[in-house]
């Protein structure tokens, strides 16, 4: 599935996210705890899908208000709310083997090579794209993002200053996306401009990744 | 008012109201009796017919609603084997409470006991005023040993006989030698009593609706593989929808009874969101679980009966060609269910306050037209209560200069604020004052927090007592709102 930024679709060998694979997403920063720009950048994508979502995770503190304003519709999605991380990698694999989805999101904090594994045959079985949210308990737990896993893609999302406005106030949110890991592909950096309502994203002037000069601190006093 | 039942020429009271009682009515008391004691007592002829039917329908819908094993424990209760059903209904102790909150919003009263076994959850009911009573695992043995002996479940004769005899607990009578007692009264004392104890088992035989769908398979050889219990599951499943098809019912409620060779019952229920009759559904439901059943010394039966079922019926799907259709998710929805999962849709409520726009919806629902309308900025995570923050702000509706907030200092580069939300009145009235003012506000490096400031800013001190700070900075500048929700948003 193409994310309509060319820049960012030619690195991607299909020509854009691969149904039927796991894409593995995480936050940098304060982000690797609250997975807050990575479960927007997840939810964006499985907005432009067609069919139902299924969201699995252990923790519900998502406001779906915010997810409704990257465009996802409340009642596609079914949340899955389990006690145990292994329960949720259980209810993945069981909704991407179960095909008819359009995609199947999880936030997780371990996510071990034979899981991983386990989720992207199931994915390549249906072509169900699978979406991976992680977000670990603490900032220092998240090297584990290092390890290897079976998953096609790997994003980190990053929080950048946001698009200047010409009045005071927050512009549209900007992010700093790190393609860390594509199989038969190359790395890539980009800064975009976070989902709007229809989950898309676009290629957001390239300022010096977050050093942007142009902006004025405004309201500060 | 007093109940008569006659047995052979005897008529005596087998219940009495709460007046009758205080007039020195007793249950087991000569009719004659009674009415000696107090002129005008209303005496009604008991009814054994009704009152078993109605006792029979109390089981049929305990069956369908709290265990897949139920069966009238006969005169006058019923006995559940709950064991793997409690933490459907929340533990035991709010199961049972549950269980008497029900029968007094009839205006009946109900004393509930669980305990290890059967004849020690019926002594225990019956025994004490308490309405709830719960024996520990492996304690059955102290709490029944002070128990009468009539509550042993023994014929009236022996229980007189032994009572001649000096014996009052059933303490006392598990401490004597069984040989004598045997010798005298048969083995019927020494039954009850290892049933109590839980030295023998003591199956309950569940009550089954004429109407329930059963299907069954005996085995000659006990079984145990569970290759071999999941194939005859499968066989089971198919027999069930072929009888399900014939009279055009879906199951909503089917539980798996096995029947292993020492005598003892374990069962799993399913439970579907729609009438289903499909095999592969079905099938899925149980294989999934097949492994919790402990085959012990094996298995020598294997029943399949659809506890809840309703009408289904086949119909036509409408193919457009042009517009993709939408797959049924029902069956997943239901493997989730059926696995102890929290299963739920999120649908928006029309309320401005954030905590309370969101509500949890079963998962099958029909679709919500209604969106949210805000088109302010909202946060992805929202924390499950408030967090104090410090801020530094200009008053009265300046966003903050800088907020401290879980130990970190950011100092605030843009911000968007106030967006005021007031309090729903409607809803209490402690909310009749209440305002809250929202401020997106955006650090250093691009992370967003959205915050809010309990009060208006003005007169907001008087309103909201506690979390208000005042810092030793000079005058206009502060305040430390009330902070709550705390997000980052990209």
């Amino acid at each position: 599935m193409p994310f309509g930024v060319p820049e960012i679709d030619t690195r991607l060998p299909g020509g854009g996210l691969a149904y039927g694979a796991i894409h593995e997403f995480a936050g940098g920063g304060g982000g690797t705890i609250d997975g807050a720009a990575a479960a927007l950048f997840a939810a964006g994508i499985a907005a432009r899908t067609k069919g139902k979502i299924v969201w699995c995770l252990t923790r519900p503190d998502l406001f779906f208000p915010a997810i409704a304003q990257a465009g996802l519709n409340p009642n596609r999605v079914i949340f899955v709310e389990s006690d145990r991380e292994e329960e949720v990698l259980a209810s993945m694999e069981e909704a991407l083997a179960y095909g008819g989805l359009g995609a199947v999101i999880a936030e997780l904090v371990r996510l071990p090579m034979t899981a991983s594994r386990r989720l992207q045959l199931a994915a390549e079985k249906k072509g169900t794209m699978g979406l991976v949210v992680r977000r670990w308990r603490r900032q220092t737990e998240a090297n584990d993002f290092g390890q290897p896993t079976a998953s096609t893609t790997r994003w980190r999302i990053s929080v950048l200053g946001s698009e200047a406005l010409p009045v005071p106030g927050v512009g549209r949110p900007r992010w700093f996306l790190e393609l860390m890991r594509v199989k038969a592909g190359e790395c890539a950096e980009y800064c975009v401009g976070a989902c709007d309502d229809k989950g898309r994203i676009h290629l957001a002037a390239e300022s010096g990744h977050g050093l942007d000069t142009s902006r004025r601190s405004i309201n500060s006093g | 008012m007093a109940v008569i039942a006659k047995s052979g020429s005897k008529r005596w009271v087998s219940a009495a109201d709460a007046a009758a009682r205080a007039a020195g009515v007793r249950v087991g008391m000569p009719a004659a009796k009674a009415q000696a004691l107090f002129q005008g007592l209303m005496l009604i002829d008991a009814d054994l017919d009704a009152y078993n039917l109605a006792l029979e329908r109390l089981s049929h819908w305990a069956l369908t609603q709290y265990s897949p094993i139920v069966a009238m424990d006969l005169p006058d209760g019923i006995v559940m084997d709950t064991e793997g059903a409690d933490h459907l209904r929340g533990g035991e102790q709010s199961m049972l409470t549950g269980i008497v909150n029900l029968f007094l919003a009839k205006g009946l009263t109900a004393r509930v006991a669980v305990a290890d076994t059967w004849g020690a959850a019926h002594a225990c009911a019956r025994s004490t005023d308490r309405q709830v009573i719960i024996v520990p695992p492996g304690q059955v043995v102290r709490a029944v040993e002070r128990l009468s002996i009539s509550m042993l479940r023994l014929p009236e004769k022996i229980v007189g006989d032994l009572r001649t005899l000096g014996f009052k607990t059933v303490g006392e009578l598990s401490a004597t030698p069984r040989a004598p007692l045997a010798l005298r009264f048969g083995p019927e004392i020494g039954r009850r009593l290892d049933q109590m104890f839980g030295r023998v088992p003591e199956p309950i035989e569940p009550i089954r609706t004429p109407d329930q769908i059963e299907v069954s398979r005996s085995f000659s050889e006990p079984i145990g593989a569970a290759e071999t219990i999941n194939k005859y599951v499968g066989r089971l499943v198919i027999q069930l929808c072929e009888e399900l098809e014939r009279r055009g019912l879906g199951v909503r409620r089917t539980d798996l009874i096995v029947h292993k060779v020492d005598n003892t019952n374990q069962s799993i229920r399913a439970g579907t969101a729609k009438p289903a009759r499909d095999v592969a559904w079905l099938t899925k439901l149980f294989k999934d679980r097949t492994e919790k059943i402990e085959p012990g010394f094996g298995i020598e039966k294997l029943v399949l009966v659809a506890v809840m079922s309703e009408v289904l019926e086949e119909s036509q799907r409408t193919s457009s060609l042009v517009e993709e259709e939408e797959e049924d998710i029902t069956p997943l929805i239901d493997i989730f269910g059926n696995r102890g999962q929290r299963v739920y849709r999120l649908a928006p409520v029309a309320s401005d306050v954030p905590e309370r726009s969101v509500r949890q919806i079963a998962a099958t629902a029909e679709d919500v037209e209604f969106s949210w309308t805000a088109r302010w900025r909202r946060p992805v995570r929202l924390l499950a209560r408030p967090e104090l923050a410090d801020v530094i702000a200009l008053m009265p509706d300046h966003p903050p200069v800088s907020v401290t907030w879980r130990g970190k200092r950011r100092k605030v580069k843009n911000a968007d604020g106030p967006e005021r939300i007031f309090g729903e009145w409607w809803e209490r009235s402690s909310e009749w004052v209440a305002v809250r003012d929202y401020f997106v506000i955006e650090d250093e490096t691009g992370e967003r927090l959205w915050v809010f400031r309990s009060g208006d800013g003005v007169d907001a001190v008087l309103l909201v007592p506690a979390p208000w700070t005042w810092s030793t900075l000079p005058s206009l500048l502060l305040s430390a709102p009330y902070t709550d929700r705390a997000f980052k948003d990209g």
